[in-house]
């Protein structure tokens, strides 16, 4: 048991930085990027086939990312100077990989046998046990990467590209050119993807055709429940460097649930539909909250109206001035 | 300063939906004109703000800024020159970022961005100056999001944010119209100090007919895609609306003012 839980910590450290990729477009640039289904999978074969290849493992993990990047940049294409919307671009450049995948690998999955990985070396290195060794690197890059994220979403870049998220007309109108920041954010977010891709490629010791499939939903789900986390913690976590730990957190989250209802004895191919469920029901709740407060207020007023009703009705009604001092 | 020669623009051309919004407009600014438009719905008045903002491309015609020929120029290029603010108090600002984060990427119009930090300390101060000239103690929420401030005190961030590169062209469409009367009459005064301080070129749409007389030292009336009045100076300070109303009206013909312009 405990040996599966420091599993699922560690591929949730890994995967983390998928998500990582994932808050990128969903949170910041406000599009849901079909496309890391695929660039998750052309992260993992790439790795994998250089590895193989006799490549250092550290650099595959690179070339996995500059692939990614590359994947991004296609979606990034077809979405800024094709117009097609964006989901529709990711779904695009999503199915292209899958044959893209095959051709990379030359079939459908690649094992790593009896060839150096990354986490090998820190095992063979350090002594560590290997799950122990995963979770170190993943920290490692996860740290690496959530710093270089904070740095250049503060930069003049980085803030147009969360500006264009927020209001397009807006960045537009200060002079920036929207076409190039949206193709930034998603040719950052799959190199992230396919970084990951290729980590967890050496981590498992193999890259699988299907290795990306419902990674979206993953991200998401890492996404949502990283945020419910963020909520739970006192003082509310809202600052941009929380938000981006509370999404690996959220992905740690993920796994360990997975890992406990896998040894609860569920069919591991059910973990999708969970991961569905997860997402829809994160997605419903605000919006179920919200119309039930609108009807309790509704039905609260007009209790306190009929019964203020009674005695003066003008000393229910309050003033509804608004001035420009008066915040929301 | 901003000169329009002979600029056209018709939407769905060729549909039973075309509407031919600009027809032939000529209009010259000259340095440090502050000139109201008035117009009835679809007169044609927010199109020519896009057309000079460059929100769509125009059909025909140049427009030359300050000596620069701006007709063939992308939005974003374009905005290097001029500064704008829009109807709805949403759309002038990004909702989820800080006041000064806002206002760091209005002093970046125009400017290559790079990979310097987005604000830095000494902006700050600057811009809790130019916060405080508003009035509104904005200065001291320079870290709120702006989707926590009103609709009136977005509007005037927005403002100010617009005016903060002192932009060669100041584009205002109808930019209290959706605020509150007090609130709107705030954001005006606002509109009047800085303009003024900052002597800059300025076209503004207004539904407001004594805004129009009011403000600014030219006014021009659009009606269905012309410019069909021009008036400045000594003429425009004697307009009173009533004479507004009786020019509207020879030139629809009899047809009276859209009901906006007479409850105004």
């Amino acid at each position: 048991m405990a040996l599966a839980m420091l599993g699922a910590v560690s591929q949730g450290i890994l995967w983390g930085i998928m998500v990582l990729g994932v808050f990128i477009t969903y949170k910041l640039l406000d599009i849901a990027d079909l496309t890391v289904d695929g660039s998750f999978a052309l992260g993992g074969c790439v790795c994998a086939v250089l590895v193989v290849g006799g490549m250092d493992p550290t650099l595959a993990i690179i070339m996995a990312m500059l692939a990614g990047m590359v994947a991004g940049a296609v979606t990034g294409f077809l979405h800024t100077v094709f117009e097609i919307p964006a989901i529709l671009a990711g779904i695009l450049t999503q199915i292209a990989l899958w044959s893209v995948n095959l051709r990379i690998m030359g079939k459908s999955n690649t094992p790593l046998l009896r060839v150096d990985t990354l986490f090998s070396s820190v095992t063979d290195a350090t002594g560590l046990p290997q799950n122990i060794a995963s979770i170190l690197v993943g920290l490692v890059f996860a740290v690496i990467i959530i710093v270089g994220l904070y740095w250049f979403f503060g930069t003049e870049i980085g803030s147009a590209c969360r500006a264009t998220g927020n209001n397009e007309a807006m960045v537009r109108a200060l002079g920036v050119n929207t076409k190039v920041t949206k193709m930034i954010a998603l040719t950052l977010s799959n190199g992230l993807v396919g970084l990951s891709g290729g980590l967890v490629c050496e981590s498992q010791s193999y890259a699988d055709i299907g290795m990306g499939t419902g990674a979206i939903v993953i991200g998401l789900a890492a996404i949502v429940i990283g945020e419910v986390l963020g909520r739970l913690v006192p003082g509310q976590l809202r600052a941009f460097g929380s938000r981006l730990t509370a999404a690996v957190v959220g992905s740690v989250v993920y796994f360990l649930i997975r890992a406990i209802v896998l040894q609860l004895g569920m069919d591991a191919n059910d973990m999708k539909l969970i991961s569905a469920v997860i997402v829809a029901l994160a997605l419903c709740v605000p919006v179920v909250w919200e119309k039930y407060q609108l009807r309790r207020s509704y039905s609260r007023a007009s209790k306190a109206l009929a019964s203020a009703g009674a005695t003066d009705p003008a000393e229910g009604s309050t003033s509804n001035d608004s001035t420009i001092e008066g915040g929301r | 300063m901003l000169k329009l020669s002979s600029v056209s623009k018709t939407f769905n051309a060729g549909t039973i939906n075309e509407k031919r919004a600009l027809i032939h407009v000529d209009l010259h600014l000259a340095p440090g004109d502050f000139v109201t438009v008035i117009g009835g719905n679809g007169a044609g008045k927010s199109t020519l703000m896009n057309i000079i903002a460059g929100v769509y491309p125009m059909d025909a015609g140049t427009i030359t800024l300050d000596g620069k020929n701006i007709s063939r120029l992308s939005e974003p290029a374009r905005a290097t020159y001029l500064g704008r603010v829009f109807q709805d108090p949403m759309m002038g600002t990004a909702a989820d970022m800080q006041i000064v984060e806002n206002l760091a990427m209005a002093k970046r119009r125009g400017k290559t961005r790079t990979l310097a930090w987005g604000v830095t300390k000494a902006e700050k101060d600057e811009y809790a100056e130019r916060l405080k000239e508003l009035g509104l103690g904005l200065e001291k929420r320079l870290t709120a999001k702006v989707g926590l401030l009103s609709g009136g005190q977005r509007q005037a961030l927005t403002l100010l944010m617009a005016t903060l590169t002192d932009p060669k062209l100041l584009l205002l469409d109808e930019h209290t119209a959706a605020l509150d009367p007090k609130t709107a009459a705030k954001v005006l005064e606002l509109t009047e100090k800085i303009v003024s301080e900052r002597k800059l070129t300025t076209l503004m749409v207004t539904h407001n007919m004594n805004d129009a007389i009011r403000l600014g030292n030219r006014l021009i009336m659009m009606h269905e895609g012309r410019v069909i009045y021009d008036v400045a100076g000594a003429e425009k300070a004697a307009l009173t609306v009533a004479d507004l109303l009786q020019k509207f009206e020879e030139v629809s013909g009899g047809e009276l003012a859209n009901d906006r312009m007479l409850l105004n």
